[in-house]
C-alpha cells in the first residue's frame, strides 16, 4: 500500500513505456497472486467435497460473466458495490474505521424505498429520482455523525461506535418500514412500490441501469480528490500518522467529520441506486450486507479506487455466478464466504512473504522507488 | 399490569435474560483478555460458530452435552490459532484477519452443517441441569439457582478473570502487553507469548459461547445462528474496559434485551423485537454523547508487536 503512493509519487514522464509495462503487470499479479491461491485452495476443498472444482469454477464463469443476461446481472450488481467501496476506501484511507456500513446502508435503502413511491407521484420523475439519489447520499452521511462527533471530540474508538450505529440501523429500517413507511397495497411488510417505468432508465440497448455509470463518474471525482487535491493529501496524511496531521495544523476534528460523512454518504447514495435501480421498494428484513464482504475487498485493492474496480468486478461475477454454481453443485451459498475467506488469509500470507522478501518472485513486484529508477538506468544504458 | 408483576413472568423474564446472556458473557469475557493484551479480536463470531458446530456436533455423536461444550472450546482455541499465527506471530492486520476469520467459519460451518446435516436436522436432548436444593424452591429468584450447570462456571469465570488480572502478576503481563508492549519486553517478559496466550484464551471462551448456544440454548446448529452477537459481544468487551463485573453487566443488559420481547409476549404484550433490540444500543450511545469521555481502549490495540521496531 505504501509502495503505490510512492509509485504516484514517480513523474510520469521519469516512467519509459516498458517499465511502466512492467509495473502494471507486477502490480496486478501483486493483486491478483492471493485470488489464484484462494481458488485453487477452494478448488482442494470442491474435490474433498467430491464436488468437480472446474467445473464449479466454469459455472461461475459462464453464468456471471460469458452469457449476455449473467454479465448484465454482474454490471448492475457492480454499481452498488463500487459506491460502497468508494464509501469505504475514503474513511479507510483517513484512518477511520468505518464499520457500519450495513446501517448506512439500510437507513438510505429504507427511506429511499419508502418514500420513493410518494416522490415520483408529486414531481416529474426524473427531479424525484435526482432528488432521491440526493436523499440517500445526505441520510448515509447522516448516520455517521455519532460515530465521528464521538471519535473527533472524545476520541471515542469509531469501531465500537459505528458497528452499534450500524447495529441501530439495521433495527430502524425494520421499524419504519413496518411502521410509517409500510405499504398500502399488499400484506407483505414490505414499502410502497415504485412504478417499474419510473426506475433509474436503462443504458440503451441493454437492460442495465445508469447506476453503474453514475458509480464510475463517482469513483473518477474520488481518485481526483484523493490524488489531485490538498483536502485528499490531509485525509491521506490523517490516516498515515495522525499526531503529525496535528502538528502540520490540519484541522483534525474537521477532516474527521467531513471525511467519515463523505464515506457513510457514498454508501447512502450506493443503497439509493441499488433501490432505484433494481428493486423499488425494500422489504422488512432485508440485508444484502455487502459491508464486510468488501472490506475485505478493498484491501486487496491497496484502498485505491481505480484498482477496486477490477476486484470488484471480479467479487460481482463470483457473487451472480457462484449463486448458479452453487446452486448446480448442491452446495449453499454460503461456499462463496469461505473462498472469500481464503483469499484473505493468502492475501495476508504474501503480504508478509513479500516484507521477508520470499520467494524471489514475491521480492521482485515489490517495485520500490530506487528498484525503478535501477532498471530505469539499465534500460537507459 | 399485575401480570407484567406476576411471580411467573419475572421468573421466565430472568430465565431467558439468563439464557440470553451466557453466550455474550463467555465471549465478551474473552474478548476483554484479548484486547487488553492489545489482539482486536474481530473474529469472535467465527470462533463462536466453530464452537457452536463443534459442540452440536459432539454433543450429537456423544450424547454427551459435556463432550459438546469441551469440543466447543477445542474449536475455538482451534480457530483463535489462525489469529495467533497470522496477527501475533506474523503481525499482520488484526482487522483484516478478524475478518478473514469471520468469513471462512461463516463459510465452512454453513457447508459442513449442509453436507453432514442438510436433510435432517437432528436436536439434542436437554442439558444437564444444576439445582439446588432449598434455594432453588425462593419465589421469583428460585429460578437463579435452577440453571444449566454451565451457567454456574460461567460465573466462576467472571470472578477467576476478575482476580487474574487485578490480583496476579499474569494479570498485570496482559494489561502490560496492550499498553505498553516495549516495557514489558524490556522487563524481561515475552510479550508474543502473553498475547499469544490471550488469544487462544479468547478462542477457548468465544468457542465455549458458541458451543452454549447451540448446545444449551438452542439443541441445534443452525448456520449463522450467533446473528450479529459476536460482534454484540465487542462492543460489550470494548465497554467494559477490561473490567469482569462490567462484562457480566453488559452481557446481562444485552441479553435481557435480546429475551424480553418473547417475554413480554407470554403475558399478552406484543412489542416489536426491532424496538427492544435497538434499546441497550440506543442507551450505550447516549450515554457516551452525554458523558462522552476519551475512550481507555488498550494504546497498542491492533498495533502488532515486533522486538527492537519502534
Amino acid at each position: 500500500m505504501i509502495d503505490t503512493a510512492t509509485e504516484q509519487a514517480l513523474p510520469a514522464d521519469a516512467v519509459e513505456a516498458p517499465a511502466l509495462w512492467r509495473r502494471w503487470t507486477s502490480g496486478f499479479w501483486r493483486h491478483a497472486a492471493p485470488v489464484v491461491y484462494g481458488l485453487i485452495a477452494g478448488g482442494v476443498l470442491l474435490l474433498i467435497l467430491g464436488k468437480n472444482p472446474v467445473g464449479f469454477y466454469w459455472t461461475t464463469l459462464e453464468s456471471g460473466l460469458l452469457t449476455w443476461g449473467g454479465l448484465m446481472q454482474t454490471i448492475i450488481r457492480l454499481a452498488p458495490l463500487l459506491l460502497m467501496s468508494a464509501g469505504f476506501i475514503v474513511a479507510f484511507q483517513a484512518g477511520l474505521w468505518n464499520i457500519g456500513g450495513d446501517g448506512q446502508f439500510l437507513m438510505a435503502a429504507a427511506l429511499v424505498g419508502g418514500l420513493g413511491s410518494y416522490m415520483v407521484d408529486a414531481m416529474p420523475y426524473g427531479l424525484a429520482l435526482v432528488l432521491l439519489c440526493v436523499m440517500g447520499f445526505v441520510i448515509g452521511g447522516v448516520w455517521t455523525i455519532v460515530p465521528s462527533f464521538l471519535k473527533a471530540y472524545y476520541n471515542m474508538n469509531e469501531i465500537i461506535t459505528s458497528l452499534m450505529m450500524a447495529y441501530l440501523g439495521i433495527n430502524l429500517a425494520n421499524l419504519l418500514i413496518k411502521g410509517p413507511l409500510l405499504t398500502t397495497t399488499s400484506f407483505v411488510p414490505q414499502t410502497n412500490v415504485i412504478p417499474f417505468d419510473y426506475l433509474l432508465p436503462y443504458l440503451p440497448g441493454t437492460k442495465i441501469h445508469i447506476g453503474i455509470i453514475i458509480a464510475l463518474v463517482v469513483l473518477a471525482a474520488i481518485h481526483y480528490m484523493q490524488t489531485r487535491t490538498g483536502y485528499g493529501l490531509r485525509l491521506r496524511i490523517l490516516g498515515a500518522n495522525p499526531k503529525a496531521a496535528v502538528h502540520a495544523g490540519i484541522n483534525v476534528k474537521r477532516d474527521i467529520m467531513t471525511a467519515f460523512a463523505l464515506s457513510g454518504a457514498l454508501i447512502g447514495l450506493a443503497a439509493a441506486v441499488e433501490i432505484l435501480g433494481v428493486w423499488g421498494y425494500v422489504r422488512a428484513d432485508w440485508n444484502p450486507a455487502f459491508g464486510m464482504s468488501l472490506f475485505a475487498i478493498v484491501f486487496l485493492a491497496g484502498l485505491n479506487v481505480m484498482v477496486v474496480i477490477p476486484f470488484v468486478f471480479f467479487f460481482a461475477v463470483i457473487q451472480i455466478g457462484g449463486h448458479e454454481a452453487a446452486r448446480q453443485a448442491g452446495l449453499p451459498n454460503d461456499f462463496l464466504l469461505l473462498l472469500i475467506g481464503l483469499v484473505l488469509f493468502f492475501m495476508v500470507l504474501t503480504e508478509w512473504a513479500r516484507e521477508k522478501g520470499w520467494p524471489r518472485m514475491g521480492r521482485k513486484t515489490v517495485a520500490t522507488v530506487s528498484e525503478v529508477r535501477a532498471e530505469e538506468a539499465v534500460d537507459n544504458g | 399490569m399485575d401480570s407484567i408483576m406476576s411471580a411467573d413472568f419475572l421468573a421466565a423474564v430472568i430465565a431467558g435474560a439468563i439464557m440470553a446472556s451466557m453466550p455474550l458473557l463467555f465471549a465478551a469475557l474473552g474478548e476483554t483478555i484479548s484486547e487488553q493484551a492489545g489482539v482486536l479480536n474481530l473474529g469472535l463470531e467465527g470462533m463462536m460458530l466453530a464452537g457452536g458446530y463443534a459442540g452440536f456436533v459432539l454433543a450429537y455423536w456423544s450424547g454427551s452435552s459435556w463432550v459438546g461444550l469441551l469440543a466447543a472450546i477445542l474449536a475455538g482455541i482451534a480457530v483463535s490459532l489462525l489469529m495467533v499465527v497470522f496477527s501475533v506471530r506474523m503481525g499482520r492486520d488484526q482487522i483484516v484477519v478478524g475478518i478473514a476469520i469471520l468469513f471462512a467459519m461463516q463459510g465452512l460451518t454453513s457447508l459442513l452443517h449442509q453436507v453432514q446435516f442438510g436433510e435432517s436436522y437432528p436436536r439434542l436432548g436437554e442439558a444437564a441441569m444444576l439445582s439446588i436444593p432449598g434455594l432453588r424452591d425462593i419465589p421469583v429468584l428460585g429460578i437463579l439457582f435452577n440453571q444449566p450447570a454451565v451457567v454456574y462456571i460461567g460465573v466462576a469465570l467472571i470472578i477467576i478473570v476478575g482476580w487474574i488480572f487485578l490480583k496476579t502478576n499474569f494479570g498485570l503481563n496482559i494489561r502490560a502487553a496492550g499498553w505498553k508492549p516495549v516495557a514489558l519486553d524490556n522487563a524481561g517478559v515475552d510479550v508474543i507469548k502473553i498475547r499469544t496466550i490471550a488469544v487462544l484464551v479468547t478462542g477457548a471462551l468465544a468457542g465455549l459461547g458458541g458451543g452454549y448456544m447451540a448446545v444449551v440454548t438452542a439443541g441445534i446448529f443452525v448456520p449463522f445462528m450467533t446473528h450479529g452477537q459476536g460482534f454484540i459481544a465487542i462492543v460489550i468487551a470494548m465497554l467494559a474496559r477490561g473490567r469482569s463485573t462490567w462484562v457480566l453487566i453488559g452481557s446481562l443488559l444485552f441479553g435481557t434485551a435480546l429475551s424480553i420481547a418473547d417475554g413480554l409476549q407470554l403475558v399478552g404484550i406484543e412489542v416489536s423485537t426491532d424496538i427492544v433490540n435497538m434499546l441497550p444500543f440506543v442507551f450505550v450511545l447516549l450515554a457516551l454523547v452525554l458523558f462522552g469521555r476519551q475512550s481507555y481502549l488498550p494504546a497498542a490495540l491492533c498495533i502488532p508487536f515486533e522486538r527492537g521496531k519502534r
